[in-house]
């Protein structure tokens, strides 16, 4: 018989207040790097609107919280796996602004040398194997990933992030039951927006919650608003501590509503899939979370707001003055 | 010096490499206690522990996508795959992922990955344990395909694959693994990829093929050089890197030229071969070129009639071989 009483627990992480000492202590880092996300995707959706952008685009904007949630937690060495819809992850961990609009640009000096766009941003040195065009396919590798830094003994962890399209990839149970069985120093963050790609959720998701799946697998499932930096950083601060001590994995799903559609011009062909509606704001939580513990947010807001809107306006400026790719390159790097 | 089977070959280089280099892991099903379904790693959990010779679920698309993790660290991983025909799983991840990564990349980052698989038919396998499915990943830029055909290969190609910066694709033929013994050197060597080797020489015909195929089309080569007619054997060894120097300068030499080899004949390995010989060196040939491969049915089938009449023997090429000769 099972013992109920021992086997992982579903939690709900939802609504609570950060204390005032952490958003003190942290408040500013997220804020920025919610701030620098909204302002870089905002920026490519312009660029994609003003046709200045040779391909698709997956924004983000809504879900920022997820990202600098998480990545505030990691540090140098740790890598992370990443989505189509990848963007602030990337900016999340530390890559620059300048470099991935070269990449989207489809410049000589984005991250991949324009071979990869906005789909496939990565940078090894900054822990990041890649934003993925393939759904649930970095997962695996983030489980690898975690096998290498349990092997080598470097104390890293790997975040996998996928979407609850990816919670039908069969890939996604198959590395987190490896992951339980072998206590690989992996963390799941399953960001569900609603939509798997144009299509509801729950219309192709079954059971009563994704985080619920792992329960079987004897992880721990755990379900925070993704709209609440502090919330989910929480969360992913313990799940990483955890995994850092050899306890293995957590599966996180986090759920915030994709204020933009799959991608970006997909208005022109997809019609009206979903209702128009006001979207919780991650950002403006926080500021008013800051606000409520006499932390300013509002103020800092608009200090970082213009910082971050002058770098973002440079970084495109200097990205788009970047040279394609001489054609030589295309035969290059395909071997070692 | 010692005559080895292949499977020991196999075994043998896993064993001092994982010696040698303690980055590296083994990683499959049943490779641990079990040392492998064809004992291709035995004992190597006793002596290696398991640490690095890791027993995973029967779930191929994991393997090869945390063996693709393992790589990027700078892990040696060489997973094995049970059988070839369990491949498609990990298809997503070995072509997806570990073909692109370095180019997507810009050069950033590597996958010094190795997946062992045995292929082929001949042993009653049926649909799900004959399969030969190099063609699939040949077609891949990015990934490194190779398929040995001796003990001797065996051993200095598998060093190479395991001290390769890239993703390579080590193909096994299990008809071979105790059917084919020769000469292995007790010391360490590698052979490069992309270097084909010449089995037999000869002047009238060029034959050229790979793995168990290679052992047939010699066999029969010497049955007709007892008549007089000399076919020279060429073993690709590599199948990317595909070596078409030395395959043109044998054509070039005997003006004739035929591909044997057991996967399915429609855009297998010999239509490349042969597009090749067809754009360099047309006007060298003095009949069609030549290409004896695997019928058109979707799987190997079973009873030893039908299997028999799909897998290709040393009395067909031989067939073969003689009326090219004749043309």
């Amino acid at each position: 018989m099972i013992d109920r009483r021992t086997l992982p627990s579903r939690k709900e992480q939802n609504g609570q207040m950060t204390e005032k000492v952490v958003l003190k202590e942290r408040g500013e880092s997220w804020l920025r790097t919610m701030v620098r996300g909204r302002l870089f995707e905002q920026s490519l959706g312009e660029l994609y609107e003003r046709g200045e952008l040779v391909g698709v685009v997956h924004l983000s904007i809504g879900l920022e919280a997820t990202a600098a949630g998480v990545c505030s937690n990691l540090r140098k060495g740790d890598q992370i796996t990443s989505t189509h819809r990848g963007h602030n992850h990337m900016i999340a961990r530390g890559l620059e602004p300048e470099r991935m609009f070269a990449e989207i640009l489809g410049r000589s000096t984005g991250y991949c040398g324009g071979k990869g766009g906005s789909m496939h941003v990565a940078n090894f040195e900054l822990g990041s194997v890649g934003a993925n065009g393939i759904v649930g396919a970095g997962v695996p590798m983030a489980a690898g990933l975690g096998v290498a830094a349990q092997k080598l003994g470097t104390g890293n962890v790997a975040v996998a992030f996928c979407g609850d399209g990816a919670a039908n990839q069969g890939v996604v149970w198959e590395s987190l039951n490896l992951a339980a069985l072998w206590k690989i120093p992996v963390i799941f963050v399953c960001e569900n927006n609603g939509f798997s790609e144009f299509t509801p959720t729950d219309r192709v998701t079954a059971g009563p919650g994704i985080a619920d799946r792992a329960i079987g697998y004897g992880v721990s499932g755990v379900v925070v608003d993704g709209t609440n930096v502090g919330a989910v950083s929480a969360v992913a601060e313990g799940a990483i501590d955890r995994a850092r001590s050899g306890e293995g994995p957590t599966f996180i799903e986090t759920r915030a509503e994709r204020w933009r559609g799959h991608h970006e011009g997909e208005e022109s062909y997809v019609g009206t899939y979903r209702e128009t509606k006001e979207f919780k704001d991650p950002i403006v939580q926080l500021i008013q979370e800051m606000d409520a513990a006499g932390l300013d947010g509002s103020l800092l807001y608009e200090k970082i707001h213009a910082e971050e809107k002058d770098l973002i306006e440079r970084s495109l400026a200097v990205a788009q003055q970047a040279p394609l790719p001489e054609l030589s390159t295309a035969l290059e790097d395909v071997f070692s | 010096m010692a005559i080895k089977t292949l499977i020991q070959a196999v075994h043998d280089t896993l064993v001092d490499e994982m010696r040698r280099d303690e980055r590296m892991m083994l990683l499959g099903e049943d490779v641990g206690a079990r040392g492998g379904v064809f004992r291709a790693t035995m004992g190597m959990l006793d002596e290696f522990g398991p640490e690095r010779v890791l027993d995973t679920p029967l779930d191929e698309c994991l393997i090869a996508g945390v063996a693709i993790g393992m790589a990027l660290d700078d892990l040696r991983p060489v997973a094995e795959m049970q059988f070839a025909d369990f491949i498609f799983p990990a298809f997503n991840q070995i072509v997806s992922e570990a073909a692109k990564i370095r180019y997507r990349s810009n050069g950033d980052f590597c996958v010094p990955m190795v997946i062992r698989a045995p292929y082929g038919g001949g042993v009653h396998g049926a649909l799900y344990h004959s399969q030969s499915v190099e063609a699939f990943f040949a077609h891949v830029p990015g990934l490194k395909v190779v398929a040995p055909s001796t003990a001797h290969d065996t051993k200095g190609m598998l060093t190479q694959a395991i001290e390769d910066p890239d993703p390579v694709l080590f193909f096994e033929h299990k008809k071979t693994y105790r059917l084919i013994k020769d000469e292995v050197p007790d010391e360490r060597y590698t052979i490069p990829f992309g270097k084909a080797a010449v089995r037999r020489k000869g002047s009238d015909l060029t034959c050229v093929s790979y793995g168990l195929m290679q052992h047939l089309c010699a066999e029969a080569a010497e049955r007709l050089s007892a008549d007089g007619i000399e076919v020279e054997v060429i073993d690709l060894r590599s199948i990317y890197p595909l070596d078409m120097d030395t395959v043109l300068e044998s054509v070039g030499k005997t003006n004739k030229a035929m591909i044997v080899y057991e996967d399915t004949r429609f855009l297998g390995v010999g239509a490349e071969v042969s597009a090749q010989i067809a754009e360099k060196a047309l006007f060298e040939l003095d009949g069609p070129i030549v290409r004896i491969g695997a019928p058109h049915v979707p799987a190997m089938p079973y009873s030893p009639t039908l299997e028999h009449w799909f897998m290709l023997d040393t009395d067909r090429i031989e067939q073969e071989m003689r009326k090219l000769a004749e043309f």
